[in-house]
């Protein structure tokens, strides 16, 4: 019962903490507001970035093209050792006509040559269209494709997809980089408002500590009070993520300059941004507070 | 039966200055004693020990059973429940109220609402100030803002109340008034010391007064004895 007694006491004071120094309070909410705003802009950024790079990655594909005059049993055979292979995501056969189909809805062109081809007269090469689980061994899978009989050649954009990785990699390294030092930063300004806050608050601990309350005691009603700048300080933030990042969707269609760069779909994305917020608002704003009444509480 | 055992206490700052040399001083229960001295003669260091503001260097320090110098940081806070402490500047909050000023000192215990309005409302009424609970500090005269201080200080019930400086912010007939407070609350039976500057209000209480001088005790004059022509 006197415990209970002793976290409400807590609780309401630090709600009247936040209210009864309201000018510090804001000061430390707008510093929360801003620098959460830029980690939402620069998680944003980021996470788009690396779903633009996996999108990348998985369109990647291998094609291997098969012998003019392969017969169905040899197509068979070839399907099963490429089957065999591990690595691979999926694959889609294309028949010679189904090739020539292709072409021939490209371009009015093709389709005036090519509309007399048929199974037989057709010079087109069959092949199969194969996707590899990861990126990074499509170099030794083209390689052990290529070995297989009457597989005639094998294309997969070599030296330029090994760039292309290398570059995602970098990037996406970049980008989390950034996130990270920001969240640092954040933290840091966050820590320093706070301690100034309650730098011109200290007379009030000193008094707390000569009517005789605990170091602990003193320390809880600072500690909510930064659990709550930091939940007031996110509520901008997350407003301009939820809404912000909605209509940005809406607004692009979903997609950035060309139907290439697709942008992720605002839900779950949203709310899992908000929702990593709230918690870094709320966790730096006690490590905030408590950092800095520590300070105060030496002899 | 000594409330107050302080043996061989020795501080020097930080700076160098030495305040307090080698002092033992004994303060019985119930005692009324002033500490007075030039300034610079370790008044208030020998008071912050009492409270443990300050740590002395070496001797030792018993405060109504607790062993002052072997306190840790985070248990003072033990010793500070049994102490009420006045100051010059009073300290009050000047966003609390009167009444949340007197609260606040039990608030932390956990007390039930009740008694702490029980409490504070009967130390507001001895300190004369029942008509003022709903006040702000700032809306005060200096004499009822440290009747506030006291009434904060003594409202948790402890065995002991320094006075650093209590009249020091207020005139004369308020320095009277602080007074009268103060020897009804030593008068109910809580031990004062009192660390002043102010050789009249000494002169005309005649209590024990301890005359210390650059740190070390030069005079200990027992109750009655002193006068303004012997020191």
């Amino acid at each position: 019962m006197k415990s209970l007694r002793i976290i409400g006491r807590n609780i309401r004071d630090s709600f009247k903490g936040v209210f009864r120094n309201f000018s510090l309070s804001l000061a430390s909410i707008s510093c929360i507001t801003i620098t959460l705003i830029v980690v939402a802009i620069a998680m944003t950024l980021s996470y788009n970035v690396d779903n633009f790079a996996q999108n990348v990655e998985q369109d990647v594909t291998i094609v291997a093209f098969l012998n003019v005059d392969i017969t169905k049993e040899q197509t068979d055979d070839v399907l099963e050792k490429i089957q065999n292979i591990d690595g691979i995501e999926s694959y889609v056969y294309k028949s010679k006509m189904d090739v020539g189909k292709e072409w021939m809805e490209s371009s009015e062109v093709f389709k005036n040559i090519m509309s007399g081809w048929n199974e037989e007269t057709s010079p087109l090469q069959p092949t199969f269209q194969i996707k590899v689980k990861n990126i990074d061994d499509i170099g030794d899978i083209a390689k052990k494709i290529e070995k297989i009989d009457l597989v005639d050649s094998v294309k997969y954009g070599e030296g330029m997809v090994e760039q292309l990785v290398s570059v995602f990699d970098l990037v996406r390294k970049i980008c989390i980089g950034i996130v990270i030092a920001l969240i640092v930063v954040t933290a840091f300004l966050i820590t320093n408002t706070i301690k100034i806050t309650i730098f011109s608050r200290r007379k009030e601990i000193d008094i707390m500590r000569l009517v005789g309350a605990s170091n602990i005691n003193i320390k809880i009603p600072f500690v909510f009070e930064g659990l709550i700048l930091g939940f007031l300080g996110s509520i901008i933030p997350i407003i301009i993520t939820i809404f912000g990042y909605s209509s940005l969707y809406k607004n692009f269609d979903g997609k950035v300059f060309s139907s290439f760069i697709e942008l992720i779909k605002p839900t779950p994305f949203i709310y899992i941004t908000s929702l990593t917020l709230v918690l870094i608002g709320m966790v730096v704003g006690m490590f905030g507070s408590w950092a800095a009444v520590r300070k105060h509480l030496k002899i | 039966m000594d409330l107050i055992r302080m043996k061989n206490v020795k501080k020097t700052y930080k700076n160098g200055t030495t305040a307090l040399y080698d002092l033992t001083l004994n303060i019985q229960k119930g005692e009324f004693v002033f500490v007075i001295g030039r300034t610079g003669c370790g008044k208030s260091t020998l008071v912050k020990t009492l409270y443990r503001e300050e740590k002395p260097d070496s001797g030792s320090i018993n405060v109504g059973g607790i062993e002052v110098t072997k306190l840790r940081n985070g248990k003072i806070y033990k010793l500070r429940r049994k102490i009420g402490v006045v100051f010059q500047d009073f300290k009050l909050l000047p966003k609390l109220t009167v009444y949340e000023n007197v609260a606040f000192a039990l608030e932390i215990f956990g007390m039930p609402k009740e008694e702490i309005h029980e409490k504070v409302v009967k130390v507001l009424d001895l300190v004369g100030l029942k008509g003022k609970a709903r006040n702000y500090p700032t809306e005060l005269s200096g004499g009822e803002q440290q009747r506030v201080a006291i009434a904060r200080a003594i409202v948790n019930g402890p065995k002991l109340l320094i006075c650093d400086e209590p009249t020091g912010n207020l005139d004369e007939g308020m320095s009277m008034e602080i007074m009268k407070v103060l020897e009804e609350i030593n008068k109910m039976g809580t031990t004062i010391i009192m660390v002043t500057h102010d050789v009249d209000i000494v002169d005309k209480l005649k209590k024990r007064v301890i005359l210390l001088d650059t740190g070390r005790i030069l005079k200990d004059y027992p109750e009655g004895t002193y006068t303004r022509e012997v020191a």
